[in-house]
């Protein structure tokens, strides 16, 4: 389907047709060239699931088991595929079920676009059967929302929906469908895609001048340091930062939205950044005299304190939203724009450098944190497993090759630092939100977006529980997910806040968990649990060899911290290494 | 400093989108002093005047994503030295009291005001201007008896604007000319290279 904007022009001037607003929905899909749905019926959209039922060689639809795992897993789609996710959902709780994944979207600049179903509009306002105000309740969760009450309306808005979710800065878009309009029948006069809006502005324009000052700085600087996040991604152009750090010889470090735009292995990347990041990139963010960075928003995970970040250093700021200028930190220079057009423009600005110094400094970084985490993590003295060292002994096996999803938690924190990826969109997880329980549906998701590759989901005790019937749907759609529960027995990541900032009072963190093993049983997924450090290399070997869905679950110490750590309110050169 | 800025707003004529420009709004806690929406000069473009207390850093950034919204065409923001503006105000009073005890010829002169409608029981008069003329009037006629008193929202215009059918051309084309997409920082080059 991928030529469905190529065939358009002559599907727009076909003849009329009387059809349905439910086969409008369908025929937009196609004509987007969407492949998967996921989604969940009910009264409100049925029209729209009786229409897809004659689309059925066209649209694969995918039957999650909440409509909360449907939007997690159109948005895993979205992150390893690159295109726009589509959920469908219906009026009242299916639609209310749907906005922690549009907030998740939302913060995370994820494409998606969600169809529910609505009362008939007549009803509209009365308090009807499953009627919830749905635009006014997404409003501040969607990039753009809108309510169709007249069929004749559909085409138009979905390619509006489709080109507003993908264009830009890209985010979710609702549209909510009155049933009166799905039944109403139509001439339906062809679909055109969008590519203008008058009022929206998807790029700004890119102003030369500001380039040539930001080259001015990079050549006249001595401590560059480049931090980059999911727009590298979002704009197609991991080939193009490549080639800018690599000619201006700028070591990089990551957020973890940006994770696996840089191969891991490549010389200039020297890490992450942020409360769980690595040492050198945040103490080291308060030593550079030129910041550059690159398709990102400095959240406060990564700044600490503002008042003491960066505070001598100059900085750039490359960005496709003008309203991520000054937001947080004062740029310098903003170069706003496509990263994927003024990277290379930046590129030819640039002198060819190396600081080896410089980066001397990142490497004597690294020691110390080897010396003071990496080494009890990847290789402890204790009978325990670390979530370290499951982390690194699947790098091993999948050759960092594997899409890794993660939930949220010590396990996120502890995968995103340690797993291996040598290529981009691999890396999925609810990094602005920190929505615990997006990682299964998410995993799922991912694998359709992705079908030849390896996903593998990272999950803990505690945010699988909060999703965990998705399993229904990795049973009933035969979805090849490898899942890993990191099982410390503990909400950890609460724990460890409450070990360090609260004096070890364990208030509602003690989490028991069902026998992970017979619950995955039950649904069909075999897998197996591993307490022992001898075992788990085959375990994990198992799990990765094995055709079809695996869970693993993996015992590790209870009381694990995740370090270093930038404490709240900390400024990041005042990480703590323990 | 905290002061009191009018953002004006450029957007399409769309339902749900007072909503989603409020709320911007109540996310941050500011409080909307003021808020108006009319017709603009140009057919189908919707003007909102929203009125708010603060800091110039706050209201930059808030524009900034107000701009942002889909159906946002500009927003601007300005201090009260850039603008002209008025609001509205009606008063109702006693006929019988306001006859008896008010000269009325020399309020209405005072006060630019006008009687709308004259009854044997109230009597409504109406005045425009600033905040601390309209109260004025309140001061006046409060003694004899004000029944009800109403205040429209501000409007204003931005002195310097030279109205909005020559931008939203640009905004029509497919490809917009480069000012279009201009903003109050990059169009300063001077003050952004201060370091």
């Amino acid at each position: 389907m991928d030529t469905a904007l190529s065939t358009s022009p002559a599907t727009a001037t076909q003849q009329t047709r009387t059809i349905s607003g439910s086969q409008a929905v369908c025929e937009a899909m196609v004509q987007e060239g969407v492949s998967t749905i996921f989604g969940y019926p009910g009264g409100a959209i049925m029209p729209i699931y009786d229409a897809l039922y004659g689309y059925e060689d066209r649209l694969e639809h995918i039957l999650v088991r909440h409509e909360q795992g449907g939007i997690h897993a159109a948005q895993g789609y979205a992150r390893t595929s690159g295109r726009t996710g589509v959920v469908f959902a219906t009026s009242g709780p299916g639609a209310t079920n749907l906005v922690t994944g549009l907030a998740d979207a939302m913060i995370d600049s994820t494409p998606l676009v969600c169809i529910t179903g609505q009362v008939f509009a007549h009803l509209l306002g009365t308090d009807a059967f499953q009627e919830t105000d749905v635009i006014n309740i997404t409003t501040p969760v969607t990039k753009w929302n809108y309510q169709i009450t007249d069929a004749a309306e559909i085409p138009e808005i979905l390619a509006k929906a489709f080109y507003i979710a993908g264009s830009g800065r890209p985010g979710p878009v609702l549209i909510d469908i009155t049933k009166n309009a799905q039944l109403q029948l139509f001439e339906y006069q062809g679909y055109k895609p969008c590519h203008h809006i008058r009022s929206y502005r998807p790029k700004p324009v890119v102003r030369k001048a500001y380039v040539e000052e930001a080259a001015r700085l990079i050549n006249e600087a001595e401590r560059p340091f480049v931090i980059f996040g999911q727009g590298v991604i979002l704009g197609g152009a991991e080939q193009e930062f490549k080639a800018f750090i690599e000619k201006a010889g700028i070591p990089a470090a990551w957020t973890i939205l940006g994770l696996s735009a840089l191969p891991t292995d490549h010389p200039l990347n020297v890490g992450m950044l942020g409360m769980h990041g690595n040492y050198g990139p945040n103490v080291l963010t308060n030593e550079c005299d030129v910041l550059i960075a690159v398709g990102m928003r400095f959240d406060d995970r990564v700044t600490g304190r503002l008042d003491k970040y960066a505070k001598q250093a100059k900085v750039i700021h490359l960005d496709i939203d003008p309203a991520e200028i000054d937001k947080n930190i004062k740029a310098t220079v903003p170069v706003w724009g496509d990263c994927k057009e003024t990277l290379p423009m930046l590129t030819a600005l640039v002198q060819q450098k190396a600081y080896p110094k410089w980066l001397e400094k990142f490497r004597e970084c690294t020691k110390s944190e080897d010396e003071a985490v990496f080494q009890g993590e990847l290789h402890p003295t204790s009978d325990k497993l670390t979530m370290g060292e499951v982390i690194d002994t699947l790098n091993q096996i999948t050759h960092g090759n594997a899409v890794i999803v993660t939930d949220v938690g010590q396990h996120q924190m502890v995968a995103c630092r340690y797993a291996k990826f040598n290529q981009s969109r691999s890396n999925v997880t609810s990094g602005g939100l920190g929505t615990m329980g997006f990682a299964l549906p998410a995993a799922i998701g991912a694998k359709f977006g992705a079908p030849d590759r390896e996903v593998v989901a990272v999950i803990g005790d505690g945010g699988f529980q909060m999703t965990l019937q998705e399993l229904g749907t990795i049973m009933q759609s035969n979805v090849k997910v490898k899942i890993i529960i990191l099982n410390n027995n503990f909400l950890g990541m609460v724990r460890q806040w409450q070990e360090l900032f609260h004096e070890r009072r364990y208030s509602s963190v003690d989490i028991q968990s069902p026998d992970f093993v017979a619950l995955a049983a039950a649904y069909g997924v075999s897998g197996q649990s591993v307490s022992e450090r001898p075992n788990l290399r085959t375990a994990l070997e198992t799990m990765i060899d094995h055709d079809g869905a695996y869970l693993l679950e993996v015992m590790v110490g209870k009381e694990n911290n995740v370090f270093p750590m930038v404490p709240q309110g900390c400024g990041v050169a005042e990480i703590r290494l323990k | 400093m905290k002061q009191e800025y009018t953002i004006t707003v450029y957007t399409e004529n769309q339902v749900g989108l007072l909503n989603r420009i409020a709320i911007m709004f109540s996310r941050r806690k500011i409080n909307i002093e003021s808020l108006n929406t009319s017709p603009s000069e140009v057919e189908g473009i919707h003007r909102f005047t929203i009125v708010i207390n603060e800091t110039e850093d706050v209201v930059r950034k808030l524009v900034r994503q107000i701009e942002k919204q889909v159906d946002v065409l500009k927003a601007y923001f300005n201090t009260n030295e850039e603008i002209v503006w008025q609001e509205l105000a009606l008063y109702k009073v006693p006929t019988d009291e306001i006859a008896e005890k008010v000269k009325v010829e020399r309020l209405l002169r005072e006060h630019g005001a006008r009687a709308v409608v004259i009854r044997k029981d109230y009597t409504i008069f109406e005045t425009s201007g600033h905040r601390e003329e309209t109260d004025k009037l309140i001061s006046v006629l409060a003694p004899v008896g004000l029944i009800e008193f109403v205040r429209s929202a501000r409007v204003a215009i931005i002195k310097e604007s030279r109205g909005f059918h020559e931008k939203l051309k640009e905004f029509e084309e497919t490809e917009p000319h480069p000012s279009t997409r201009e903003n109050e920082y990059l169009d300063r080059g001077e003050d952004v290279f201060v370091m």
